[in-house]
C-alpha cells in the first residue's frame, strides 16, 4: 500500500490547525518554584489566609513526593524550576466586566479557534467561561444562570465571592497531597472554573469552558470544582486546544466533582492539545487528576472524554461511589497517533450499597503511538450488591503502534458483580478493502470504521459536541492508514 | 459474443508472499453474459476475484486486464468499484457501529460523484432500499444494524446481493455466494442475481457446486485448476464435473 500511503499522507499531512501565538503582554512570574512563589501567586490573587495556608501545605507535601513512574509513558525529566507558575494576560482595565471589555486580540484568538464568543455561544445557548492562560477573561450568560441560582464563575472569583463554599469543598475529593501532580496543582493553581448548582435546580444550559495554553514556557495549573447539591443536575463541557510550540509544556489540572443526594453531574471533555509533530517533537504533557464523588444517595457522575491531543496523557477520571445506589460512568475515546503516548483510564471505588459503575473505553493507536488503558474497579466490604461492567476495546492502525490494557479489580464483597470484556482489533485490512470495493475512498473508509468503533462513547456526548468530536477524530487520524 | 468483451483477461499472473497463485489466466466475458468458474479448493478462483477487485496483498507479475475499455490493473480498488466492478465477498466482514444503510449510501454517492451525478436523495434512497430488501427477503431491522454485525452466514450473503442490486454494477464477481446457504436462501440469492440480468450486465459466479447453476443458467462454465483455466464449456460441463469430480481433468492434463 506504499503508493497509496504516500498519496494519502501528502494529501492529508495537515499541520495542527490551531497553531498560532497571540501577541499579548504577559504579567508573569519568572521561572522557579519555592514558598515565596506560592505566596506571590496567592498575593496576586488577593486570596484569604486559609487558601494560602492550604497552598503552602500542599507545596511542602509536594516537596516530599516523587514524580510517579508507573505509567507507560516516557519523557525527559521535567525541570520544575524552569517553569513560570503565573502568567495573566494584561487587559486595559483591571479585570474585564463584560465581553466588550475583553482584549480584542484575545477575542480574535477565539475566533481563530472557531469559538466566537459573541454569536456562537449565544446562539448555541452555551455559557462560556473562557480561560486564557491562567485568568478567566470573559463569562457570558451569567444573568440567566444567576436567575436559576446557579453559580458559574472563575475559580478566583469564587474565592472572592463564595469563600465559604471553596473552604468547604476544595480538596474534599482530591486532597492536596493526593498525588505528585495534584499536590503541585494545589500549591500553584492559577485559575479555573467553579460551578455550584443549588438543591433542586436543573442547570438551564450546558456549561462550557475552553482552555488554552498560550505563553511560552508557562505551565498551566487549572482547578475546577463543581458541586451539585441535593436533587440538582448539571452538564459541563470542557474543550481544549493549544497553539503550536516546540518546547514541551506541562499541564497539571485538577477537577473535583461533588454530587449530593439525587444529584447528577455529567462532565464531557474534548481534548485537542498540541500532540507534537510527526517526529514526536513538542507537544503538551498532560498530567491531570479528575475525580468525582457521589457523596449522596442515588447520585450519579458521568465522565465522557474524547482525547486526541497532547504528547503525553496521564489521566484517570474517577468516581468515588459513597452514597447508596449511586452510579458512576466513564466513557472514553483515546486516540494516539505519531509519537503520542496515552496512559488513561478510570477508577471506580465502590463504598456504598448497590452502587453501580460502567466503564467503556475505546483506545485507538496509529503511527508509532502507544495507548494504555489502566483501570481500577475496587469494591469495598461495605458495598453490598455493587455492580460493575467494563468494556475495553483497542483498535490498531498500522503495525508500529501499540495498545496495552491493565484492568485492576479488587472485590471485597462477595455479593458484588463485576464483568469485564476486552478486545483488540487491527483496523481491518479486510474492513478497509470491503469499503474500497464499494467505491468508498480510503479516507472516508477509515473515518467510517473509527466512528463506528467509537459510537457507544459518542452517543454519550451532548449533540453539538459529538459532531465536533467526530470531526476532530477524523483530523487526528488523517493519513494514519496506508 | 458480439462486439468487444466487457472483461478481457490475458495471461494474468499473480503471486502472494512469493508463491505463484495465478499462472496465466485467459478469460473473456461479454456484456450480458453469465460465466461460472468452478474448480477445486486452492485452485486460485478466489484469488482471481481479489486480484480483479484490486486487493493489494496480491502482486500482479504479468498479464493484462481490460475492463469496459480501461486498463483495470492501473486503477485503485475504489476506482474499479466506481467504474462498475462489484465483488460479492466469500466472507463479508463485519464493521461494528457502521450502519448498513450509511455504508450503502456512501458507496452509491461515491459512485455517483465519480460519474458526475448528483448525490442520492435520502427519501428516494430509503424507498429504493426498502423495495430491494423486500425482494431479498431481508427484515426491516437491517436498516438499523451495523454492517454485517451479528448477521448469520445467510444474512451476510443476502446483504452482498442487496448491495449489488443497489449499486447496479456492470460486472459482478460473486465469490462463493452460494456456499453455506440452505436451499431457500439459495433461491432468494439466485432470484436477486437473475434480476440483475438485463442483457448488459455481466456476472461471474465462482462456485464449488453445480446446484447454484440450477437456478442461474450460465452461458459458459470454466474449470479453474493450478491457477489458470483448464477447460471451458457450456452448462453440461458443470453437470459433468458434478458427476465425475475434477480428477479426470487434472489427470488428462498430465497425460
Amino acid at each position: 500500500m506504499s503508493g497509496k500511503s504516500q498519496e494519502v499522507e501528502a494529501l492529508l499531512g495537515q499541520k495542527y490547525r490551531h497553531g498560532f501565538v497571540t501577541d499579548i503582554e504577559s504579567d508573569s512570574l519568572p521561572p522557579g518554584l519555592d514558598e515565596s512563589v506560592v505566596a506571590a501567586i496567592s498575593r496576586k490573587k488577593r486570596e484569604p489566609q486559609f487558601l494560602l495556608d492550604w497552598r503552602l501545605q500542599a507545596f511542602r507535601h509536594w516537596q516530599t513526593m516523587r514524580e510517579p513512574s508507573w505509567a507507560r509513558v516516557h519523557y525527559k525529566p521535567i525541570d520544575y524550576q524552569d517553569i513560570s507558575y503565573y502568567s495573566a494576560p494584561r487587559a486595559p482595565a483591571d479585570a474585564p466586566q463584560s465581553i466588550d471589555d475583553v482584549d480584542p486580540k484575545l477575542l480574535a484568538t477565539y475566533a481563530k479557534l472557531g469559538i466566537p464568543l459573541h454569536e456562537r455561544a449565544r446562539l448555541a445557548g452555551v455559557a462560556v467561561d473562557a480561560v486564557f492562560d491562567s485568568v478567566s477573561v470573559a463569562t457570558t450568560f451569567k444573568d440567566k444562570l444567576a436567575k436559576a441560582g446557579v453559580i458559574f464563575c472563575s475559580f478566583s472569583e469564587a474565592v472572592r465571592e463564595h469563600p465559604q463554599l471553596i473552604e468547604r469543598y476544595l480538596g474534599s475529593v482530591v486532597p492536596a497531597g493526593d498525588n505528585f501532580f495534584a499536590a503541585l496543582n494545589s500549591a500553584v493553581f492559577s485559575d479555573g472554573s467553579f460551578v455550584y448548582v443549588p438543591a433542586g435546580v436543573r442547570c438551564p444550559m450546558e456549561l462550557s469552558t475552553y482552555f488554552r495554553i498560550n505563553a511560552a514556557k508557562t505551565g498551566q495549573f487549572e482547578r475546577t470544582l463543581i458541586i451539585a447539591a441535593e436533587g440538582a443536575s448539571v452538564s459541563y463541557l470542557e474543550g481544549c486546544t493549544a497553539p503550536m510550540r516546540d518546547e514541551n509544556q506541562l499541564h497539571a489540572a485538577v477537577v473535583e466533582l461533588v454530587a449530593l443526594d439525587d444529584a447528577r453531574i455529567k462532565y464531557s471533555t474534548v481534548q485537542n492539545w498540541y500532540p507534537g509533530d510527526e517526529r514526536g517533537v513538542g507537544g503538551i504533557f498532560n498530567f491531570v487528576t479528575k475525580r468525582g464523588e457521589c457523596r449522596g444517595r442515588n447520585s450519579k457522575i458521568s465522565w465522557t472524554q474524547v482525547e486526541t491531543g497532547s504528547a503525553i496523557t496521564w489521566k484517570y477520571p474517577s468516581c468515588v461511589l459513597r452514597g447508596e445506589n449511586s452510579v458512576g460512568e466513564f466513557y472514553s475515546v483515546a486516540v494516539a497517533n505519531n509519537y503520542q503516548q496515552a496512559d488513561t483510564g478510570t477508577k471506580m471505588i465502590h463504598l456504598g450499597r448497590n452502587t453501580r459503575s460502567t466503564i467503556v473505553s475505546k483506545g485507538i493507536s496509529a503511527g508509532h503511538a502507544a495507548n494504555t488503558y489502566r483501570g481500577l474497579v475496587k469494591i469495598l466490604p461495605s458495598a453490598a450488591g455493587a455492580r460493575n461492567f467494563t468494556q475495553c476495546d483497542s483498535l490498531l492502525m498500522g503495525s508500529r503502534c501499540a495498545a496495552h490494557t491493565f484492568p485492576y479489580m479488587e472485590v471485597r464483597n462477595p455479593s458484588a458483580t463485576v464483568e469485564h470484556e476486552a478486545s483488540t482489533s487491527k483496523i481491518g485490512e479486510d474492513q478497509l478493502f470491503y469499503c474500497l470495493q464499494r467505491g468508498i475512498s480510503a479516507e472516508d473508509a477509515v473515518n467510517m470504521i473509527v466512528s463506528g468503533f467509537c459510537k457507544t462513547v459518542f452517543k454519550e456526548l451532548p449533540m453539538e459536541f459529538a459532531v465536533e468530536a467526530q470531526n476532530l477524530l477524523c483530523v487526528s487520524l488523517e493519513g494514519a492508514v496506508g | 459474443m458480439s462486439g468487444k468483451p466487457l472483461l478481457k483477461i490475458t495471461d494474468l499472473r499473480a503471486r502472494v508472499a512469493g508463491k505463484s497463485i495465478l499462472n496465466g489466466v485467459d478469460l473473456e466475458v461479454g456484456a450480458g453474459e453469465v460465466h461460472a468458474i468452478m474448480g477445486p479448493n486452492g485452485s486460485g478462483k478466489s484469488t482471481l476475484a481479489q486480484v480483479l477487485a484490486g486487493r493489494e496483498d496480491y502482486e500482479v507479475t504479468g498479464g493484462e486486464v481490460i475492463f469496459d475499455g480501461r486498463d483495470l490493473l492501473a486503477l485503485r480498488p475504489e476506482e474499479r468499484a466506481r467504474g462498475g466492478l462489484f465483488l460479492g465477498f466469500q466472507y463479508p466482514v463485519e464493521i461494528p457501529g457502521v450502519n448498513n444503510v450509511y455504508l450503502l449510501k456512501a458507496a452509491l454517492n461515491a459512485k455517483r460523484k465519480a460519474a458526475g451525478e448528483p448525490q442520492v436523495d435520502a427519501y428516494e434512497f430509503l424507498a429504493l432500499i426498502k423495495q430491494k430488501m423486500k425482494f431479498m427477503d431481508i427484515s426491516e431491522s437491517f436498516l438499523t444494524r451495523g454492517v454485517n454485525e451479528g448477521f448469520s452466514g445467510g444474512e451476510k450473503k443476502r446483504n452482498e446481493i442487496l448491495q449489488m442490486l443497489m449499486l447496479e454494477p456492470k460486472l459482478a464477481l460473486l465469490d462463493e455466494t452460494d456456499s453455506g446457504l440452505d436451499i431457500d436462501a439459495l433461491k432468494v440469492v439466485a432470484h436477486g442475481v437473475n434480476s440483475l440480468r438485463d442483457g448488459n450486465r455481466s456476472i461471474v459466479l465462482i462456485t464449488h457446486y453445480q446446484r447454484l447453476l440450477d437456478y442461474i443458467a450460465p452461458d459458459q462454465v470454466h474449470v479453474f485448476c493450478g491457477g489458470r483455466i483448464l477447460k471451458s464449456g457450456d452448462k453440461n460441463l458443470a453437470l459433468e464435473l458434478e458427476r465425475r469430480g475434477y480428477d479426470w481433468l487434472q489427470a488428462g492434463q498430465v497425460a
